[in-house]
């Protein structure tokens, strides 16, 4: 369980990361390091030079900038679980924070390597493709984004190029007045890797009618994936509809078997909780207007 | 490579490979042998350390990425030799432990809980150690410590009654002519030094 010997460097600017990352292919960035520690203790990673990214100021923080809510790469996860801003602007994100790893990997673990790593039962990566955000990377070219659906290519694989360095996640904000939102997860224990997880988004008029509506699946298959849920718009609360409308977007799902549980059991238990999430994230847009039962569990 | 870490208020330089975990680096390199190594890849919380107050995995992390911080170990968290701070107290007295591999883990983990709140719900508690795992002592009293730790800093912080009189006013008894303090008082408060009037 010890590493290969490495270089160690800590740039002083993301264009001093990006120069060492591009001018050495063996080279790899760490922030974290939550994962990419074991990996390399376990040597089933080898790098020549690590490039630590985590301290660099620029790439920490949490911001809104129009409606998008701007999330650094190097953000801890546990500063997202704690913020007031994430809670307002993104709810989804918020919940299901506290189903990323446990409290000590969320103190260190960030943002941008949870989606830097791109597993298909990550939380982070599946309430991004949920919500549609952007990924920024940076590379000596300068900056671009992508979408989370074109980022996320299959398991741990994403379409980062050498010498490309995620800098920042950017989720979209829903301005609409009634928001609700819901996340389910089942997994061996509590913050283990999920066998099933489902994010779920919407939006209600007055009158209660869906106006928007976002559905995610993760752990399912070799990445996280947006369902096709436009047919509950116009729908209310209750809707008898939502379970055939779930079922039939779930047809896009390629379930895999693994050790712990088949793929049957996956799809049966994505259409439910696909349906379950809906539901009470439309209880929830019910009771927005209070604004009170809003966000994950609170920090004390 | 020189890296100087603050470990327990003290800061200590030592030379390392990049590759060394930081709880490698306490354990072989500071003679702190008080924070265990268990599976070294991130699973079983044995390698808790506190930096800057919040319990991380010391063998998730490289020494070389760990100063600047403070970082505090079991070691250090005892108000002196030989006397135990109030979770690790509580582990005594609830039998929170048996082998002890998991303990300093839970303890810092405990403790850590208890500086953000003295009135943490099971729920909480269990959420915090999550990431801890025990083979031996089936949690239940671990959970038991850290409440009944969370209890007596309540206590010891909480305003007493005293005879009627309410908060922020002198005791004072009634039948006194001066206001000398309550009999006994003076004695009990020297029997609950650690060391009761013996040198
Ligand atoms: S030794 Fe660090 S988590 Fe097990
Ligand atoms: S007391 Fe033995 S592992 Fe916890």
């Amino acid at each position: 369980m010890k590493p290969a010997p490495f270089e160690y460097v800590r740039p002083d600017s993301v264009a001093q990361a990006c120069e060492m990352l591009a001018a050495d292919e063996d080279a790899r960035i760490i922030a974290g390091g939550q994962t990419l520690v074991p990996m390399l203790a376990m040597r089933l990673a080898r790098a020549a030079k690590l490039i630590d990214i985590y301290r660099l100021p620029e790439l920490n923080g949490i911001r809104v900038e129009g409606d998008v809510l701007v999330i650094g790469a190097t953000t801890r996860q546990v500063q997202v679980e704690r913020s007031a801003l994430a809670m307002q602007s993104t709810p989804l994100l918020s919940k299901a924070l506290p189903w990323v790893g446990h409290p000590p990997t969320r103190n260190r673990g960030t943002v941008g390597g949870s989606v830097a790593n791109a597993d298909p039962s990550a939380e982070i990566p599946l309430v991004a493709v949920t919500l549609g955000a952007e990924i920024e990377i940076t590379n000596p070219d300068g900056v671009t984004s992508m979408p989370a659906d074109d980022f996320f290519i299959g398991p741990m694989l994403t379409s980062v190029m050498p010498g490309d360095c995620v800098t920042a996640v950017r989720f979209p904000i829903w301005r609409h007045a009634r928001v609700g939102t819901a996340f389910h997860e089942v997994s061996a224990r509590k913050s283990d890797f999920a066998f099933v997880a489902a994010a779920a988004q919407v939006a209600l008029d007055e009158d209660g009618k869906c106006i928007a509506a976002a559905l995610g699946i993760g752990g399912v298959g070799d990445r996280a994936l947006r369902l096709d849920v436009a047919k509950l718009v116009g729908e209310t609360a209750g809707t008898a509809r939502l379970k055939d409308i779930v079922a039939e977007a779930a047809a896009v799902l390629e379930p895999s078997s693994d050790l712990h549980v088949s793929a049957a059991y996956r799809m049966r238990v994505a259409v439910a909780f696909g349906v379950r999430a809906l539901e009470d994230a439309m209880t929830d847009a019910c009771s927005a207007a209070t604004q009170s039962n809003r966000g994950a569990k609170q920090w004390r | 490579m020189e890296v100087t870490l603050k470990v327990n208020g003290r800061l200590c330089s030592a030379d390392v490979e990049p590759r060394k975990t930081l709880l490698d680096a306490i354990r072989e390199d500071l003679a702190l042998p008080g924070s265990h190594a268990g599976c070294e890849h991130g699973v079983c919380g044995a390698c808790t350390v506190l930096l800057d107050g919040e319990p991380v995995r010391s063998c998730l992390m490289f020494a070389v990425q760990a100063d600047g911080y403070e970082i505090t170990t079991i070691e250090g968290l005892a108000p002196a030799p030989g006397e135990l701070n109030v979770v690790q107290d509580a582990f005594c007295e609830t039998h929170g432990l048996q082998c002890g591999y998991c303990t300093p883990g839970m303890i810092l983990t405990g403790h850590a809980l208890l500086q953000r709140t003295t009135e943490p719900t099971r729920e909480e508690i269990v959420e915090a150690i999550s990431g801890n795992i025990c083979r031996c002592t089936g949690y239940g009293q671990i959970v038991e410590a850290i409440e009944f730790a969370g209890e007596r800093l309540r206590k010891a912080n909480a305003p007493r009654d005293l005879k009627g009189a309410g908060a922020n006013q002198p005791q004072v008894d009634p039948s006194a002519e001066t206001d000398a303090p309550q009999e006994g008082v003076l004695k009990a408060a020297e029997a609950d030094t650690p060391h009761g009037d013996r040198p």
